[in-house]
């Protein structure tokens, strides 16, 4: 009923606040069902008792794996790059994703099962016969989490202040004035891109550059030697509001319910946002084909048709024609004042439906990223869920399937947000499609879908930093001290103070934490050949497994530091003369090296101690 | 077949890095371009490579293991 007021006042904030709320509140209802169930146990808590089943498991794992990035970062990427996005992250991860699963998941399943592990520092210490790996490995695994998290409570804070623009009031001071000499002005915007339009025709891309360098140059003239800032949320939820909200319910469903809770709430955001993904792409579909009257193929048709960068200038000529014909007249002169704020000229002109601008080597070596997956502490937790091995089976099969129903859709809006004179940050295409293109209802669900996604990882890291600490710490180094309510206990009060401490970091003026996400991608994926070489090759030593760890270390220092040097967190690239690769490449290869040469000039590990990892291979040496 | 599976991910990763679509601004079903249309079908390739590992290259007697069977030998518990 209140939404059905708040849309009968037209506040779209305010529907779209409301439905966010409601969908929070079944969350913590779902949280409340799944604490019905809770077995008092520490394996309970931690592992839903080893008893989720394949759907859920399947469901629950991908949900973890997709991050808001899935939505709002794929349609991004794909508005600034074009679709090589696809290729780079999604059926890349398709393939090694489910690698990672079917070779590691599986055998630490049984592995864990078999001796009784809840976490990877368990089953390291025991693998290696040595307590001080866990040590070492404790701080790295939980520092390479907390920007992760830190992330996604950032995100879900700004997602919630974006869509609930205006839901507590009219905004402040009104529109911004008219401005002066538009009229006179625009008609020139209009012919430098007509210029721009015959320079693409000799196909002359100097000429374009420096055309493009003009048309940027006479829209900050126009508005006073300044490029005007994008529009920001007014009377909204504030950020903090937000972010507080978001690690509040996940904290209580995460408390209450333990990993059957996280489980079940991670299945339904995951239907949640591959649900309303789907119905965002058929409604922007048609909106931004424009094709009234028809059905949504021939809207398809008509929007990919239109991403061409001669249509991206094409769109430029529109705007500032009608910009023009507005500031003639006193009565539509504001109306084409914040039109004109908004049509910032493009930076460049790409085809956005090809690789044209992308490194080939960045792309074949991007692929190492997804190995990330085989030392996720927080996956690592929910593949001993299980209730069977054959439970991953379904996992398996269906990610890759269902990466691509949630990143094609996204992949198709972002290029198609390119015919649009949308100028802000590339995160910011989506939430402005929604927006602008649809109604308050879609744009609540869709609010709804993108903190589904987040709050989806979020649950599982959370819930995996405090078994961790319990385990790890508390449980390892004063074994047999507490029973398994109070070990429960110390688990729950870990997950409020990591929640806290991310929640107070998620404060501060941290921009640039959203270009971490791929460093702490690489820190993992740069883990992973302790992980395989544990799992598969017995010649692996303590030392060895020690040169991992520290030349994995030690290179994503020193490419941080570069990075960080050049101001380039985001893109930054290893250059081999004029070949461009990613820095996790390197890192691998570095803790494979380290690990091989060492492992090789120590002595092995004990046979019979090995027996225990390796019963089928005893005689095979 | 264990052979023809692990060769058929080595295939995908290899037909992965399609160099040759790598320009190609061609629209397939006149809505998706080529470059992503090819790399949707990797993910059902994907899909469908992954559904004949678990068939043929699914580790022995895994299939009548449950956690419940599973008795904790010698992990961190009982140290």
């Amino acid at each position: 009923m209140i939404v059905f007021a708040a849309i009968g006042e037209g506040n779209a904030g305010l529907t779209r606040l409301i439905i966010i709320l409601v969908y929070l509140s079944l969350l913590l209802l779902l949280g409340f069902f799944a604490s019905r169930l809770f077995r008092g146990t520490k394996k309970d808590y931690m592992l839903a008792s080893s008893s989720i089943g394949p759907f859920l498991l399947l469901m629950s794992i991908f949900g973890t794996t997709m991050t808001a990035f899935a939505l709002v970062g794929s349609s991004g990427e794909s508005w600034k790059d074009g679709i090589g996005v696809y290729g780079k992250l999604a059926s890349s991860s398709g393939i090694i994703h489910s690698l990672c699963f079917f070779l590691i998941g599986v055998k630490l399943w049984t592995l864990g099962q078999k001796y009784g592990y809840t976490t990877q520092i368990q089953y390291f210490r025991d693998r290696l016969n040595n307590n001080a790996i866990g040590l070492i490995l404790f701080p790295i695994l939980v520092g390479l989490i907390i920007p992760y998290l830190l992330i996604g409570v950032m995100a879900g804070g700004t997602v919630m202040n974006q869509m609930t623009d205006g839901a507590f009031g009219k905004k402040k001071g009104g529109p911004p004035p008219a401005i002066q000499g538009l009229s006179e002005n625009a008609p020139k915007m209009v012919s430098i891109y007509k210029d721009i339009l015959s320079s693409m025709e000799k196909d002359d891309s100097a000429e374009i550059d420096a055309k493009l360098k003009a048309a940027s140059a006479q829209f900050v003239e126009l508005h006073g030697g300044k490029k005007p800032k994008p529009p920001t949320p007014q009377n909204a939820l504030p950020k903090w509001m937000g972010s507080l909200l978001i690690c509040g319910v996940v904290l209580i469903y995460v408390f209450f319910g333990g990993m059957r809770g996280t489980a079940w709430a991670n299945a339904f955001q995951t239907i949640v946002f591959m649900v309303l993904g789907l119905v965002t792409f058929c409604y922007l579909g048609y909106a931004l084909g424009g094709q009234e009257g028809k059905g949504l193929v021939e809207n398809l048709k008509a929007a990919t048709a239109k991403v061409t960068p001669e249509n991206k200038v094409q769109s430029q000529i529109e705007q500032w024609e009608k910009i023009s014909n507005l500031s003639k007249n006193e009565k539509t002169a504001v109306a084409a004042g914040l039109s004109a704020r908004r049509a910032a000229p493009p930076k460049e002109l790409k085809e956005y439906t090809t690789r044209k601008e992308m490194s080939f080597l960045v792309f074949v070596t991007y692929m190492f990223v997804p190995l990330s997956v085989g030392m996720f502490p927080h996956l690592f937790q929910h593949w001993l869920t299980a209730r069977d091995a054959k439970s991953f089976k379904t996992p398996v099969i269906c990610h890759p399937i269902f990466i691509m129903i949630v990143w094609v859709p996204c992949v198709l809006i972002g290029i198609w947000g390119t015919t649009t004179t949308f100028s802000g940050t590339p995160n910011a295409i989506l939430i402005f499609l929604v927006k602008t293109k649809t109604g308050a209802v879609l744009g609540g669900f869709l609010a709804a879908g993108i903190l589904a996604a987040i709050m989806s990882s979020l649950d599982s890291q959370f819930l995996c930093i405090g078994t961790m600490f319990t385990t790890d710490i508390v449980n390892h180094y004063y074994p047999k001290r507490y029973t398994d309510r109070q070990q429960i206990l110390v688990a729950r009060l870990f997950i409020i103070a990591i929640v806290i401490v991310t929640y107070l970091l998620s404060l501060g003026n941290l921009t640039s934490v959203f270009a971490l996400g791929v460093w702490c991608f690489s820190g993992f994926s740069a883990l992973f050949p302790l992980v395989v070489a544990c799992l598969y090759w017995k010649r692996l030593t303590v030392q060895g497994a020690y040169s991992c760890v520290i030349a994995a270390a030690v290179t994503w220092v020193y490419f941080f530091t570069q990075a960080y040097q050049s101001d380039n967190f985001r893109t930054y690239t290893v250059d081999i003369g004029e070949y461009q690769t990613m820095p996790v490449f390197w890192m691998i290869l570095a803790s494979t090296i380290a690990m091989m040469t060492v492992s090789f000039a120590t002595p092995p590990m004990n046979e019979g101690h090995l027996h225990r990892f390796f019963p089928e291979s005893k005689n095979k040496g | 077949m264990k052979n023809v599976v692990w060769g058929l991910v080595i295939l995908l990763i290899i037909l992965h890095q399609d160099f040759w679509f790598w320009t190609d601004k061609r629209i397939v079903l006149d809505f998706i371009p080529i470059g992503l249309f090819y790399h949707a079908l990797i993910s059902i390739a994907a899909g469908v490579t992954w559904y004949l590992a678990t068939i043929y290259a699914w580790p022995e007697g895994l299939d009548d293991l449950t956690a419940e069977q599973q008795q904790p030998a010698t992990g961190e518990d009982d140290k």
